[in-house]
């Protein structure tokens, strides 16, 4: 009994040492993510101002705003949409509704998931191959979206299709067996009830793609210009791009610094206003859900 | 003195009260059946035993659960002795990603034995208690989950066994199995009673009558009925039991 | 009528759909097809700028050199052609530079309008000579011998120790520190990721409470959401200055400056992934180890992270993948330095950062650029092998549970 009661003590002390040291590690990431976060918060806030939103850069981007870059990256966000959400809805229904389980099905799941992992200068040397040099689009807001469209796919794919996994079979079934086709299964009673969830990819896709900077290096991003766009052909500023730019390579960096932290900041806001509005979205469809 | 007993006791998940004065007591090396329809708080009684509720936040237990004398839930009793001495067999077959022999050596390695002819004997002796020695002896060293689901059930017990327990508890131990594995596991509750108290919890009612010498019927968190499982199963006292028995709900 | 409308209908949106099913597989051909031709090309092409010649005297026995014999050459660590296999005569190296030192600016004329004239007299005056000027140098009456280099080798390339495309005569096309650099930094990551990613993920999985967790996952997630450019700009600006302090280095673009920041950046990975594996672990199984006396602690480490294993690998796996293929963060913090590295204090440069850095300056179609494509193959490969694996590791752990 007394060496069983040793041996239990042991146990616990065991215990509590390897709680405590991943509780502290835990928290130490956690740490790690609020010195990002509060240290560019701190540095970028006081040089957000309206002026620094919605006025050109001047002084060889030392000074001025970013305006001709939050549009850019608006733009791009938008192009890139339009082409990767009705395509990748599309296959994610093809893949969840339509297609039988088999080798066609695992071929395109294991290609879709290939292309996720694809490294995003990949695609940009991909883009430029293809949309810039091959279709002759030039640098362009054309080829650039297109690229960051391709990159945003699988994600797109991915969301959708478990948007639509979570959709109850009897759903399905009570449609079919009241004589409903296929896609009017589908698009009247599967996508209302996965819509929620669909949304909230693709918001998140969106903070994605906002961010990229590899994929536009060399399909659209422009190194200085201070003008917007008047086509698609034409190039285009980006902030993930600026930053880069003024932190590593501009024409001066101690004096775009404060520049820079703004930059930085507004593309923190956001990743944390998609962050935000999807889960927030998620919670308010949720309860209607439960209500219904 | 009773093996086990319990007095008053009341459960509570949260808000929702899960057992409501339950009073009974178990004689040792006999087999107890609780029945009672899905819902009615069988496993969560069974859990107080080996204190597994303990694991689910937000809940409380009011009144006293004893073995051999002991209230299990006193402060200086110690819970990891406790559940060498009162072991548990699950309702699916669960063992471990680990080989046929660990898993059976896993509660004394775990429990701090470090001898290696010890544990060698135990496992063995073990495994020929559940009459699994014969079928698995040249695969040892194989994944467990390479066993039928019977197989991998006799494996639990053996598990359970080969930290010598005294009380072993069973939550509907054959309701994954097929027929003929449900025979043998029954045949072993039978055998394992010579030596240690068994409380098993089961919807199948020829079950309980064929195995078990005491039968409580639950039914909505109480305990309706607690007696010799002759007597249950031919003379009930209460009309709910009787109805439960002869299939009329639950 | 309206029934075969209706099943017209039914089919066009089949196809319709069935067409974007097709289009990552698609994308994935493209690229392939794309990078790899592209890529490839680079074997088939000469290590020298297509608008320049290396040219010797007429009478020298040798037509044709490997890129490492001209690049030693010019390196002055040939120079003898018998070591080349020529005859015994020592190597005058004539870079057009020196012109003014052999003739006078009369003998040039105005504008350098006699340079092809000039030229060609000191190469038909010098026995040992080996020149490299611009082609519209050669004259009509050129004689001397145009030398021919050989093709770019995939050996070559891939044990080459040198990354120097644009250097003259002859670019140096070896991916190896790049290749190191990578494994480098990407190790370091991980190294850096693993041990704390996965304690995040068992405190996430099995210590912390919902409440807590709630909390704790969405920070986790935003983690993931922060643009590699970011995490590049703060690497730059925090990480890289404090390691040159902390190390008393030179410079603090390091590679470990680059593992620092992709460790944090592969954090989310590998704790989302780990953690969902550990969360699959049957409640049952658990309870099973309880119940036979076991700690919370002993459960974990011998029954949930065996159970989880295949997940925690897969985790770590894509984790690593990740780290390999990030560009920007490690373009602005490792200093970017082509050398094989032997320490994590020094710079380095990684294949993603490469392509990224070099690519605008190089010409389109030219070597170079079909070097950089190259790169993005081997990169490609690195990244389907990753994916591979992972499919592979998952798979296992669903055979074996059935
Ligand atoms: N972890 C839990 N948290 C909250 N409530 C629970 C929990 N487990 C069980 N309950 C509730 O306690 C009551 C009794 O459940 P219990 O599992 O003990 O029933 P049971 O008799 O074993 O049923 P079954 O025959 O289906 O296994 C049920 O109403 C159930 O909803
Ligand atoms: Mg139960």
């Amino acid at each position: 009994m007394d060496k069983d009661l040793k041996i239990s003590r042991k146990k616990k002390i065991n215990q509590a040492i390897a709680f405590s040291l991943f509780t502290f590690l835990s928290y130490f990431i956690v740490a790690i993510l609020f010195v990002i976060l509060a240290f560019l918060i701190y540095k970028g806030i006081g040089v957000l101002s309206w002026g620094f939103i919605s006025e050109m850069p001047t002084d060889g981007m030392t000074s001025g705003g970013i305006y001709p870059a939050i549009i850019g990256t608006l733009i791009l966000v938008f192009g890139s949409m339009l082409f990767a959400f009705p395509v990748g809805v599309m296959a994610a229904i093809y893949m969840n509704e339509y297609v039988k389980d088999g080798w066609i099905k695992r071929f395109i799941k294991l290609m879709t998931n290939n292309l996720a992992g694809v490294p995003s200068i990949v695609f940009g040397l991909f883009g430029m191959a293809l949309f810039v040099n091959k279709l002759e689009f030039g640098d362009s807001i054309l080829a650039g979206s297109l690229t960051l469209g391709l990159l945003a796919l699988p994600v797109v794919i991915r969301t959708t299709e478990e948007a639509l996994k979570a959709v109850d079979d009897t759903f399905r079934q009570a449609s079919l067996g009241l004589g409903a086709s296929k896609w009017q299964t589908t698009s009247k009673v599967v996508l209302p009830i996965a819509f929620p969830n669909i949304i909230t990819g693709l918001i998140l896709s969106i903070g994605r793609v906002s961010g990229e900077t590899a994929p536009i290096l060399f399909t659209v991003a422009a190194y200085f210009l201070p003008k917007l766009p008047s086509g698609i052909f034409d190039q285009v500023m980006a902030l993930p791009y600026h930053l880069y730019v003024i932190s590593t390579s501009g024409t001066n960096i101690e004096k775009s610094r404060e520049m820079a932290y703004g930059t930085a900041l507004i593309l923190i806001i956001i990743v944390l206003i998609s962050n935000l509005a999807a889960s927030r979205l998620r919670k308010y469809f949720g309860k209607k859900v439960k209500m219904n | 003195m009773h093996k086990i007993e319990s007095k008053n006791v009341n459960f509570y998940y949260g808000t929702n009260q899960a057992l409501k004065d339950i009073s009974l007591s178990i004689e040792k090396n006999t087999v107890t059946a609780l029945i009672g329809p899905s819902g009615c708080g069988k496993s969560t009684y069974l859990r107080l035993f080996n204190r597994m509720n303990d694991l689910i936040d937000n809940t409380k237990l009011e009144g006293q659960i004893l073995i051999d004398g002991v209230d299990i839930y006193a402060k200086s009793t110690n819970v990891d002795t406790l559940r060498k001495n009162v072991g548990m067999v699950f309702q699916k077959p669960n063992p471990f990603p680990k080989t046929i022999f660990e898993n059976v050596a896993y509660g004394l390695r775990v429990n701090g034995v470090t001898d290696k002819k010890f544990i060698e004997e135990r496992v063995i002796n073990s495994i020929q208690q559940v009459a699994l020695w014969d079928e698995v002896k040249d695969k040892l060293k194989k994944s467990a989950f390479e066993l039928s689901g019977g197989q991998q059930q006799r494996l639990c017990i053996a598990r359970a066994l080969a930290i010598q327990p005294s009380v072993i508890l069973m939550d509907e131990p054959t309701s994954a199995l097929d027929p003929i594995s449900t025979a043998k596991i029954e045949e072993l509750v039978y055998e394992l009673k010579d030596k240690y108290t068994i409380v098993i919890v089961t919807h199948n009612m020829q079950q309980a009558g064929r195995i078990s010498d005491t039968t409580g019927f639950f039914y909505m968190g109480e305990l309706i009925e607690f007696d010799q499982t002759k007597n249950i199963f031919t003379n009930p006292k209460e009309e709910r039991t009787q109805n439960y028995i002869t299939g009329r709900f639950g | 009528m309206k029934t075969n409308y209706k099943k017209f209908q039914e089919k066009f949106i089949e196809g319709l759909l069935m067409l974007s099913g097709t289009v990552t597989s698609l994308t994935v051909l493209l690229i392939v097809v794309f990078l790899f031709s592209e890529g490839l090309g680079v074997f088939n092409k000469k290590p020298i700028d297509d608008d320049f010649n290396l040219t010797i005297h007429a009478e020298n026995r040798i037509s044709k050199l490997s890129p490492s014999q001209v690049k030693n050459i010019f390196d002055q660590k040939i120079k003898n052609w018998k070591e080349v296999g020529g005859k015994d005569e020592k190597i005058i190296l004539f870079k057009i530079d020196d012109i003014s030192d052999f003739y006078t600016d009369d003998q040039l004329g105005k504008d350098f309008k006699n340079l092809s004239w000039c030229i060609n007299d000191y190469i038909v005056k010098h026995r040992g000579v080996i020149a490299f000027f611009s082609k519209k140098y050669i004259s009509k009456n050129f004689k001397g011998k145009i030398l021919d280099v050989d093709k770019i080798k995939v050996s070559e390339f891939l044990s080459g120790d040198e990354w120097f495309p644009t250097a003259r005569p002859v670019a140096q096309m070896g991916v190896k520190p790049l290749i190191l650099g990578t494994l480098w930094v990407s190790l370091g990551a991980i190294l850096i990721a693993l041990p704390l990613g996965l304690a995040a993920a068992i405190y996430l999985s099995e210590i912390a409470n919902s409440r807590i967790r709630n909390i704790l996952k969405p920070l986790i997630e935003l983690l993931a959401g922060i643009p590699s450019v970011v995490y590049g700009f703060f690497g730059l600006v925090i990480i890289v200055p404090l390691i040159q302090q902390l190390f008393n280095l030179p410079v603090g673009e390091t590679a470990l400056a680059g593992s620092v920041v992709l460790g944090i950046m592969a954090l989310p990975t590998i704790i989302t992934i780990s953690e969902d594996a550990m969360r699959n672990t049957p409640r049952a199984m658990k309870e099973a180890s309880l119940a036979l006396g076991a700690s919370k602690w002993q459960t974990i480490y011998k029954v949930v992270i065996p159970h989880s294993a295949s997940g925690i690998t897969a985790g770590a796996i894509l984790g690593i993948g990740r780290a390999i293929g990030e560009t920007m963060a490690v373009l602005m913090v490792t200093g970017n330095a082509a050398i094989i590295p032997t320490t994590l204090l020094e710079p380095v440069r990684t294949i993603p950062a490469t392509i990224a850095a070099e690519l605008g300056e190089a010409p389109n179609g030219g070597v170079h650029y079909q070097a950089l494509f190259a790169l993005g193959c081997i990169l490609f490969i690195i990244t389907l092998v990753i994916n591979l694996l992972v499919e592979f590791v998952t798979k296992r752990k669903t055979l074996s549970k059935h």
